[in-house]
């Protein structure tokens, strides 16, 4: 059950790391390529420019335009993505394994020959105007962008999306500059899992990409949180409510007990806020928390949508269960997390897109990949004393709260 | 380490079958029963997918605490969702959990409905119809099916509404349960590392003694309906428009060929609404999908943009659909092969997946079909295929539903509404 001896990693001298692991008996391989050119470097005025150059760059690279370009991808059967977070843009793809080195070919023209052509620019702000747009018609996740705009420090809690503001503002200059800034391979990671030859690709990638020379991305400035508490009023048939607290990043000593804290709440259909909130109460059809990390911080983020009528004693039932982890966690209960982060390690590496997303992130974040023989052993001595203790030192009480609905909630920080 | 496929059928009618893959690191397990909305007299109408969450609210051996925590103390994704025309009860678990999962699985497909959880569950429903309600492109949805399917069982929400589910009581879902869950309407399929002998024996010692028995359904063919209508909601941002027109059913050869159609006139990258809209960024949103129910289907095309261009992309999207047969090229059709291709790949590299795909061919094709042969069928579809398929089901002949702000849509019969939804 090892994977360890099937990754292999290159690190180029431009920067370019390349990370491949060969997954037995599938025919597919997938493909995630990550770089530190995300929403958060957009200029304060033209948000959303990071998110137009990535949509840009696959309209014409290298030889091709556009349509030509389409073409080339969709007749290697490539199902694909681009877009930006709020520190990286990524590419996604995957397909047949037979089809892989062609589809990087094209990648390496949309990485380093992109035309970014000014008549294109119109129909890809357009695009992102809808898209903000259409974010005002999805209340669970325009409540979520909101908590994250006032909960994670400027300007990582920016929706990647931008403002209708910032992406009127764009010329095609902005686009052509943000890219001469930081698209380049010095951090650049390329993870690719499934039916991969190791030596055909390094070569190939070797080929495509060595000769490219890094630039200097400047450092990002991060500002203060916003405020605690906001509500959204809007005429729906349910409050959204979304609330956040602090964790600690990927990486930390505490993280797997961090992980473990999370998984209590909401792990599976035994998870306390499933338990308390929707089987014993019936108050909501979706609640849920997840964690969320970057760097230097990691994040709980918490949902749950409501009718307007019983969505106070929702908040109070959701706040409740979330500060009973420190009174402590019981035995069954941590079994129940390990048995479930144990089958989704397992059952991850079926899956060639979740693997090489994997391999990108445990490289992004910490240098290097985790073992599975690693993380099981994480999981394994996990205990209800690692998490107690954790959420008593952590303690979940610098909360966020924003509601979407026609009524704002009674709450304030000490409830 | 080849795979292998097995069926069989116990005494009381349960079908059996399993594509064992020694490879796999995982199993998939899954009951399809054949019923849904289409099966509901109207006044019940929700009922099956009402069922579907009872079936985890409690059983003769477990009550609803015991079957989260027994499912999550194995590590098992499981879950379960309710159609037009099946419901379906699924987990995949490490093959050591088989027997476990098995035990559970079978446990809640008949469930004790008691009635505490039925009035507490009817709340967690009414609470998933008001959700949907507040995101338009579900609501647009349901209104396009509503007017399509016009006044057949195929164009009720599976959901049920507001009154139907609110009026329901204990004992009609219990009846609907005894007429519905008969051994010969339920299909156990297993996928992935698995001993098969070990599993019809399990399947025997948990299933063997449910009532025997075929449901024999009578099913009305429906009659769609041309309409073109807009639903005014001034709250929406976007303008969210249906367009549906008649397509083959689950059970038609022609299945391959309107899923390759589909893919040329609405896949997200590089289709023919893909250039018509998206583009020219007339449009955040531009697909096509085929629906396939038995003995019949439809094509749905969704566009989503700014109300403000809603009407002439209806307009463009309908002369997209009209012309859909004309002149595909074989470049068209090598694209949408290879795109389909490596989806049906990929998605049968999980026993998930693969359960799925397997259920749903035995359900309805009473036929096993390798991925390999499934990609056969795919390389035998021919542009004159295609053309024929649009000939026989003109993709224009569309009853369209547009929800929005947007008032004044050319062609469109306006409903102009205070409620935030139907």
């Amino acid at each position: 059950m090892s994977a360890a001896s099937e990754i292999r990693v290159e690190t180029f001298a431009n920067g370019l790391t390349l990370i491949a692991e060969r997954m037995p008996h599938v025919r597919s391989a997938a493909f995630n390529l990550i770089l530190p050119a995300g929403a958060a470097y957009d200029p304060a005025d033209k948000r959303g420019l990071a998110g137009v150059l990535s949509d840009l760059m696959v309209r014409g690279a290298g030889s091709l335009d556009h349509r030509q370009l389409t073409l080339a991808l969709d007749r290697l059967g490539l199902d694909r993505s681009q877009g930006v977070g709020p520190l990286l843009m990524h590419f996604n793809g995957a397909t047949l394994g037979r089809h892989l080195l062609s589809a990087l070919r094209v990648y390496a023209d949309i990485l380093r020959r992109p035309h970014l052509p000014a008549h294109e620019l119109e129909p890809v702000r357009s695009l992102a105007l809808q898209h903000l747009q259409s974010l005002e018609d999805d209340p669970q996740s325009k409540v979520l962008a909101e908590l994250k705009k006032r909960h994670v420090p400027a300007p990582l809690g920016y929706h990647p999306g931008g403002t209708a503001e910032g992406l009127r503002a764009i010329a095609i200059e902005d686009v052509r500059r943000q890219y001469q800034t930081y698209v380049h391979p010095g951090a650049m990671i390329l993870a690719v899992a499934g039916d991969v030859d190791w030596p055909a690709l390094v070569d190939t990638v070797g080929a495509l990409f060595a000769d490219w020379s890094a630039g200097a991305t400047p450092p990002l400035t991060l500002g203060s949180r916003g405020e605690r508490q906001a509500h959204l009023a809007k005429e729906t048939q349910q409050t959204h409510i979304g609330l956040a607290y602090p964790a600690v990043p990927i990486g930390h000593p505490d993280y797997y007990a961090a992980l473990g804290a999370v998984n209590v709440l909401s792990g599976g259909m035994s998870a306390r806020l499933f338990t308390e909130v929707r089987e014993k109460r019936g108050l909501c059809y979706a609640v849920w928390a997840s964690y969320q990390t970057f760097r230097e911080q990691g994040h709980v983020f918490c949902y749950a949508g409501t009718t307007a009528e019983r969505a106070q004693e929702t908040l109070e039932v959701v706040l409740q269960v979330i500060r009973s982890l420190a009174q402590g966690v019981q035995r069954d209960e941590v079994e129940r997390v390990q048995a479930g982060l144990k089958a989704s390690l397992i059952m991850q590496q079926e899956a060639t897109g979740a693997r090489a997303s994997r391999l990108a992130s445990d490289w992004y974040f910490l240098g290097r990949i985790r073992t599975f023989e690693e993380i099981h052993k994480a999981i394994d001595e996990l205990t209800p004393d690692t998490i107690t203790d954790y959420v008593r030192r952590y303690p979940p009480d610098d909360i966020t709260l924003v509601t979407l609905g026609p009524k704002p909630l009674q709450w304030s920080a000490s409830l | 380490m080849r795979i292998s496929f097995h069926h069989t059928r116990l005494d009381n009618g349960l079908a059996v079958i399993g594509e064992v893959v020694p490879h796999a690191r995982s199993v998939a397990l899954g009951f399809f029963v054949h019923t849904g909305s289409r099966h509901e007299p109207e006044q019940w109408a929700g009922v099956s997918h009402f069922l579907e969450h009872m079936a985890f609210k409690g059983t003769e051996r477990r009550t609803a605490w015991d079957i989260n925590r027994d499912f999550d103390a194995i590590g098992a994704h499981y879950n379960a969702f309710t159609s037009e025309e099946m419901t379906v009860f699924h987990c995949a678990v490490l093959p050591e959990f088989m027997p476990q999962a098995l035990d559970i699985l079978a446990d809640i497909v008949r469930p004790s409905l008691p009635a505490g959880e039925f009035e507490l569950e009817k709340k967690v429903i009414l609470e998933e119809i008001h959700m949907y309600a507040d995101e338009p492109t579900w609501a647009a949805y349901e209104e396009a099916k509503q007017a399509f399917f016009a006044g057949h069982p195929l164009g009720r929400s599976v959901l049920g509404t507001v009154e139907s589910v609110s009026a329901l009581t204990r004992e009609q879902m219990a009846e609907y349960h005894r007429q519905r869950y008969l051994a010969g309407n339920i299909t156990l399929v297993a996928a992935g590392r698995l001993d098969w002998d070990r599993l019809v024996e399990l399947a025997e010692k948990h299933c063997g003694h449910w009532p025997s028995g075929y449901v024999n359904d009578r099913l009305t063919v429906p009659v769609p309906k041309r309409s073109r209508r807009t639903l005014v909601r001034p709250q929406v941002a976007q303008e969210h428009i249906f367009l549906l027109s008649p397509g083959p059913g689950v059970d038609s050869p022609q299945r391959y060929a309107a899923e390759l159609l589909a893919l040329i006139l609405g896949d997200d990258t590089g289709s023919r609404l893909y250039w018509a809209l998206i583009d020219p960024g007339r449009a955040d949103s531009a697909d096509v999908s085929v629906h396939g129910y038995q003995g019949v289907g439809a094509f749905f095309t969704y566009v989503s943009c700014d109300p403000e261009h809603a009407s002439a992309n209806i307009e463009i999207a309908l002369e997209v659909l009209a012309t859909a047969g004309a002149e595909i090229t074989e470049e068209e059709l090598t694209q949408a092969r290879n795109k389909m291709a490596a989806r049906m790949v990929r998605a049968a590299e999980l026993p998930m997946g693969r359960m799925r795909a397997l259920g749903f061919n035995w359900t309805y094709l009473q036929e096993y079909r390798t991925v390999d042969d499934e990609l056969r069928r795919l390389d035998q579809v021919t542009v004159a295929d295609l053309q024929q398929l649009t000939e026989q089901y003109p993709l224009d002949r569309a009853t369209v539903v547009a929800l929005g702000c947007a008032e004044d849509l050319e062609g469109q019969k306006a409903v102009v509404s205070a409620e935030l939804s139907s």
